[in-house]
């Protein structure tokens, strides 16, 4: 069925009893052109964009758990292509622009809110810095805006003005960022994929990989039995160095732990997504007015999918020092996701050593905002065993060429970025 | 999370640093490449038992090794690195 005025109004008079499944639960086939490992964001928008893009339907999205369960159903859900290098910028610019037209492409409302997002600088240093930034975002063609104090506090009422140690000086604006609804990008993308001929096929973990004469791969091991492939593209976030330890490769990356928070409703009072350039905090309002907020990773590894106090600690203190009057807001709830945090802070969207094993992954804490443009490029990489241009840089030979793609020039640190 | 430092008693976790996996040994001089990319940027990142440092920076200031598990935060072992094999 699409979704239209016409099926909401007949809907709304049937009680909306009669709206169908959103997408099959099929039994898995034998065989698959293509086996995607993991049915989260990138997983399930490969799937779409190898139908659309490259006519390639005889494809299986497998997922552990529920399609949903991973991180894109726990992110804040931030989308922006503010980046810095010339490596990176072409590639989460092509997914905001494809986020602007998603709702429609999809026939489903992923409620994507180009509300900006607005880094706030205290120091002269952190202006010349978001200048910097600022110039290589308009050199690579994406919207940058410099605020001075006034049109920051203008924006933010809430933000204390009277903070001595950190006055805010200014902020760097991309207005054409903003968020989205988690869960809808999922269940959109797994739709889409569907009514395209994608089987979506949840409860099934993939345990192992079959391997042919030369090494390469020819299908997956799951708990639901073997299933051959032409190729099998592994996108399973939190989980990738497991994966990819069933084929013995070692990545360079660590599981880490990062922690979201939400209030309790309030009236409007957050409209864009800010960050507090002093502490680790970010924050936004949900269309219910719950404020949404988070920090740092934890900062060892772990895959518990449950963060530690200090944490907690941590951005609160930073809460109270950037907007003091939500001091009285109660916290309405707390979780946490399993990140797979790599040695320069940017993901691997790449063919890989064996013959017809494809990876996407290594989303550090910015994965959510790259599901349309990444998977876009992956699909592409799968389909014709080569990468995109805007895909090219991401790949696992980067660290031994010493060309990491490090952003923050922080080092061969996996919790730094 | 607490850790039990064997100077200090079982102290919160915000007291210690982390660095990682205390596994990866620094290669010989004149080591393969490979060697070097390995111990620079690779990692196991096991779903379960992890050997790793940290550091007691607001306590005694020792560098420690610590068994954990990174399933459920269980620590079973904690030592003093020595100036052994242990602390390359
Ligand atoms: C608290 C938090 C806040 C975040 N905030 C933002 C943000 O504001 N903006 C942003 O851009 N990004 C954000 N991120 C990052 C973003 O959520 C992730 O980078 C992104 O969702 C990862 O890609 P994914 O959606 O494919 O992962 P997931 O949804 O985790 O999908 C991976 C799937 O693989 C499955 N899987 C694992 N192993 C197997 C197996 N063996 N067999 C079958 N299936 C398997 C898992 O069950 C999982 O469903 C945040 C993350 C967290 C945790
Ligand atoms: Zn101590």
């Amino acid at each position: 069925m699409r979704y239209s005025i016409s099926s909401l109004v007949k809907q709304a008079f049937r009680g909306h009893s009669g709206w169908p499944e959103a997408f099959r639960h099929p039994e898995p086939a034998k065989h698959y052109d293509v086996v995607i490992v993991g049915g989260g964001g990138h997983g399930l928008a490969t799937a779409y964009y190898l139908a659309k893009n490259h006519e390639i339907t005889n494809v299986a999205v497998l997922e552990r758990g529920w399609i949903g369960s991973g991180n894109v159903g726990r992110n804040t859900t931030i989308v922006r292509s503010n980046y810095l290098l010339n490596s990176e910028i072409p590639l989460l610019e092509w997914s905001l622009k494809l986020w602007e037209g998603l709702s429609e492409e999809l026939n489903y409302n992923v409620m994507f809110s180009q509300r900006g997002v607005l880094d706030i600088f205290h120091t002269d240093g952190q202006r010349d810095e978001a200048v910097r930034r600022g110039n290589a975002m308009i050199v690579n063609g994406v919207d940058a805006v410099m605020l001075d104090r006034k049109q920051v506090l203008d924006m933010m009422p809430l933000v204390d003005e009277n903070n001595g140690r950190y006055p805010v000086l200014g902020g760097l604006l991309q207005p054409r960022a903003g968020n989205a609804r988690h869960d809808a990008v999922a269940w959109g993308y797994a739709r889409a994929a569907d009514r395209m001929g994608a089987d979506i096929i949840q409860n099934c973990e993939v345990t192992g990989f079959c391997r042919g004469p030369n090494g390469e791969v020819t299908g997956v091991e799951t708990n639901r039995g073997q299933i051959s492939a032409g190729k099998v593209a592994v996108a399973v976030a939190g989980h990738t160095s497991q994966v990819m330890g069933m084929v013995g490769m070692k990545l360079p990356c660590e599981s880490h732990t990062l922690q979201a928070f939400v209030s309790e409703a309030v009236k409007p009072c957050v409209n864009t997504v800010a960050t507090f350039g002093v502490g680790h905090l970010y924050i936004s309002q949900s269309d219910k007015g719950g404020l949404v907020f988070g920090g740092m990773v934890d900062g060892y590894n772990s895959y518990t999918q449950r963060g530690n106090l200090p944490i907690v600690e941590d951005v609160a203190e930073a809460m109270m020092m950037f907007m003091p009057a939500l001091g009285r807001v109660r916290l309405l709830r707390h979780w946490a996701g399993v990140v797979d945090m790599t040695m320069d802070g940017s993901p691997f969207i790449c063919k890989t050593p064996l013959e017809n094993l494809y990876l996407n992954g290594g989303w550090n804490y910015t994965g959510f905002k790259a599901i349309p443009g990444a998977a876009w490029c992956f699909a592409h990489t799968v389909a014709n065993g080569a990468p995109h241009k805007f895909n090219a840089p991401f790949h696992l030979d980067r660290f031994a060429e010493g060309r990491p793609v490090d952003a923050t020039g922080g080092g061969p640190f996996p919790n730094h970025h | 999370m607490r850790i039990p430092c064997p100077l200090c008693g079982a102290r919160p976790l915000e007291e210690f640093v982390y660095r990682g996996d205390a596994t990866v040994t620094r290669p010989e001089e004149g080591a393969p490449m490979e060697e070097w990319v390995s111990y620079v940027y690779l990692r196991n990142n096991p779903k379960g038992a992890h050997r790793e440092h940290w550091r007691h920076v607001a306590g005694c200031g020792s560098w420690l090794i610590v068994d954990r598990n990174t399933l459920t935060h269980e620590i079973t072992r904690v030592a003093e690195v020595r100036p052994s094999g242990d602390a390359r």
